[in-house]
């Protein structure tokens, strides 16, 4: 009884955090820290920040993978289903909401316009943060060609982003690699 | 199509989406548009811009949205009635969703293995700054000829860009251009 109980309330926190964060994975992770570590003391820090490194890591929406993680960690496999459905159900029901509604006032003049205002804007939104992403992402002046080359071979040359994960693992690993055998030493990730 | 195989499709393209994702948020943009728009013409590429316009400004992450809107639209695009379609939108939010499950569950059990395992790290060498050269490339995409219609379009932009990079909210921004576009471009 009380592990329903305890799913319950994995079920709601993840819920109340899906609902009310607006703008995109990034901005939950401070609430679901807040929440988890500092309200609840489910985690201590240390976790956490361990935590988010390898969500960040894996593949997937950061949101579904941090919850993935919290549920796991507290109640097992009912824990993390629990975790999955709030963190998820939030946005699929309001974006169900507006695909049924907006997809009948698309050719609407004014909705018309004002997403001709919108468009460029959201550009600019995910242009814009680029500098600050690639200084905490440990880009230097030595490795600024992996995203140069990155951003030039998908959008002039089609090339796949599956196929650039698997290239950029791939040279990741011959890269340690390599630094092993001429150095031999264990660390070898710069 | 059949419906059973575009139901499939949906499935296996966002797995896919799910699967390769990595970095999350806009760094998913280039997979997310190359499957819905260029391979399957599921959405326009207007849409999809307006997808992730309504992703800022709505709860969750852009993966699940998009999806979500992706599973509907697809449907009802092809004339199914809307209990179809709410099925479409379902299929594609958990098929976006497995991987990270299966994923993090993994990594859950084997979370202090992973932690400092040097393999684990050579292989995110790098996919960390290759990621931002996704999310550039998804910027680049988006500036096309359909998004960007006249010179109002970039000075809506140069002014959205520069607001973002001085920590304005984006949701602000995004109402802000909205208006804009209504004035600019309203047919009075």
């Amino acid at each position: 009884m009380s592990g329903i109980k305890h799913c319950w309330e994995l079920f709601l926190l993840f819920f109340k955090i899906g609902a009310f964060t607006f703008g995109g994975g990034y901005a939950m992770i401070p609430i679901i820290r807040t929440e988890v570590v500092h309200k609840k003391g489910w985690l201590i820090d240390d976790e956490f920040m361990d935590m988010l490194a390898l969500a960040q890591s894996m593949p997937g929406p950061i949101a579904l993978n941090t919850a993935v993680f919290v549920g796991r960690k507290r109640m097992g496999f009912k824990g993390s289903l629990s975790t999955a459905a709030g963190i998820i159900l939030p946005s699929f029901i309001v974006i169900l909401l507006i695909a049924m509604v907006f997809t009948q006032f698309k050719d609407n003049p004014v909705v018309e316009s004002v997403f001709k205002g919108i468009r460029p804007a959201v550009v600019a939104l995910i242009a814009a943060p680029l500098l600050g992403l690639g200084k905490s992402a440990g880009v230097k002046r030595s490795t600024l060609w992996i995203p140069v080359a990155v951003a030039l071979s998908v959008w002039l040359l089609k090339v796949s982003p599956v196929i650039i994960v698997l290239v950029a693992i791939l040279l990741g690993i011959l890269h340690f690699v390599y630094l092993k055998r001429i150095t031999g030493k264990r660390d070898g990730t710069d | 199509m059949e419906l059973i195989d575009l139901y499939l499709a949906l499935f296996l393209s966002f797995f896919k989406i799910g699967l390769f994702g990595f970095g999350g948020g806009y760094a998913m943009l280039p997979l997310i548009q190359r499957e819905v728009v260029n391979l399957h013409g599921w959405l326009s590429i207007n849409d999809f811009t307006d997808i992730v316009a309504i992703s800022q400004a709505t709860p969750g992450p852009i993966a699940f949205n998009s999806a979500t809107y992706v599973g509907y639209t697809a449907v009802a695009g092809m004339g199914y009635s809307p209990g179809y379609a709410v099925l479409g939108s379902a299929i594609c939010t958990l098929s976006v969703s497995i991987p990270s499950f299966i994923l993090m569950t993994i990594v859950t059990v084997s979370f202090f293995r992973l932690k400092n395992n040097p393999w684990m790290r050579a292989s995110l060498s790098v996919l960390k700054p290759a990621i931002i050269g996704l999310i550039a490339s998804a910027a680049l995409m988006l500036m096309n000829g359909h998004n960007f219609v006249d010179y109002k379009s970039w000075i809506i932009f140069a002014v959205v860009f520069v607001a973002s990079f001085k920590k304005v909210d984006p949701i602000l921004l995004i109402v802000l251009a909205g208006i804009a576009g209504f004035f600019l471009y309203y047919p009075f």
